[in-house]
């Protein structure tokens, strides 16, 4: 039975959603966001959540963006109250699990910047996972402070 | 009590860092590192105008040292600074927000200018030559080192920092210590205790 409710509301869902990847895709990516940038900006971050549908573990292992000379994998640490920031070789999304990226953790690092990115635009970001392959998803720019908290609906 | 642990643990923090930089930079010697925290200095603002400490005195001063093109730790503490601030409402009149840069080859006035743009309108960024940011850093014990990751570009190097965020007295005088990653909503309760 409850099964029953569960799949009736997952194909509701599905059926709402816009994004054709909601449909069995082994990755799913919400909520993904980056601050607005100054005029000129050399650098900015993306964040998102990433949810693995499939009953096998996966990897984040590559991103891939039009907006900036580089787009690398990071993540910040903190050592003794000293901040570090730098690439990372991969993100593990857990079979049935999630993965986030956010602010003081692993993020999406955009160096060289080619366009400032300005509030309320969107950009496309294009995701490689170890098994699932390439996942594009659509990067919604917030206001320059802002920290990404979400209304969830 | 958690907290008042957390700013031991970062007051240690801060004293292991400082006694690091000073066996690196013996110039400045610090007699006390986890007490003489703050001191003199010579910078200029996003204007390009030439302060010293002497210019913050009688406010209260939320002081944070990052680099502009971080876009990560800097611009979220730099949120909760100015959220805090909004928090504090009138009381807020009292404090002078500051980030200071530790990357002043790339953060001349004109990019602290945009940068402080997207932040509290109180906030003012202030940076200035290599060796006058060396000394700031020394004064509150900050250390700060350029990394330059493989394969990039002359200018895409990042910087390792201490990031926490120094509450100073009107004199001046050290008052308490924020972690980064602090809730503005304590951070204002924590102001106002002080202020
Ligand atoms: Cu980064």
């Amino acid at each position: 039975m409850k099964t029953r409710v569960f799949l009736v509301a997952a194909l509701m869902l599905a059926a709402l959603s816009l994004s054709p990847k909601t449909f069995a895709a082994d990755i799913t990516v919400s909520d993904a966001w980056a601050r607005a940038t100054p005029p000129k900006a050399k650098s900015a971050a993306a964040y998102l959540g990433l949810k693995n549908n499939s009953g096998e573990a996966d990897q984040l292992i590559a991103v891939k963006s039009a907006i900036a000379k580089k787009t690398q994998i990071h993540r910040t640490s903190m050592e003794n109250g000293i901040m570090k920031m730098g690439r990372v070789e991969g993100i593990d999304v857990p079979a049935g699990g999630m993965a986030m990226l956010k602010p003081g953790g692993h993020h999406v690092m955009f160096m060289g910047l080619k366009q400032q990115l300005k509030e309320g635009s969107h950009f496309p970001l294009t995701l490689v996972f170890a098994k699932a392959g390439e996942v594009t998803a659509m990067v919604k720019v917030m206001k320059p402070g802002g920290m990404g908290h979400h209304h969830h609906h | 009590m958690q907290r008042r642990l957390m700013i031991l643990a970062l007051l240690a923090a801060l004293a292991v860092s400082g006694a690091a930089l000073w066996t690196l930079n013996r110039s400045v010697p610090v007699a006390n590192p986890s007490v003489n925290i703050g001191g003199p200095f010579r910078l200029v603002d996003h204007h390009a105008k030439p302060v010293t400490e002497a210019d913050f005195r009688g406010r209260h001063m939320l002081v944070f040292f990052g680099y502009t093109y971080c876009p990560d730790v800097c611009p979220t503490a730099m949120q909760t600074v100015s959220e805090a601030l909004d928090m504090l409402g009138k009381e807020a009149g009292n404090i002078r927000p500051v980030f200071i840069s530790v990357d002043p080859d790339r953060d001349t006035p004109d990019v602290l200018k945009d940068f402080v743009a997207n932040f509290h309108p109180s906030l003012t960024g202030l940076t200035g030559t290599p060796e006058q940011i060396k000394e700031v850093a020394n004064a509150f014990r900050v250390y700060f080192g350029k990394v330059k990751p493989e394969g990039a570009e002359a200018d895409e190097y990042l910087m390792n920092h201490t990031a926490g965020v120094y509450l100073m007295g009107p004199d001046g005088k050290f008052l308490t210590l924020f972690s980064h990653n602090v809730p503005p909503e304590d951070m204002a309760a924590k102001i106002k205790k002080l202020l």
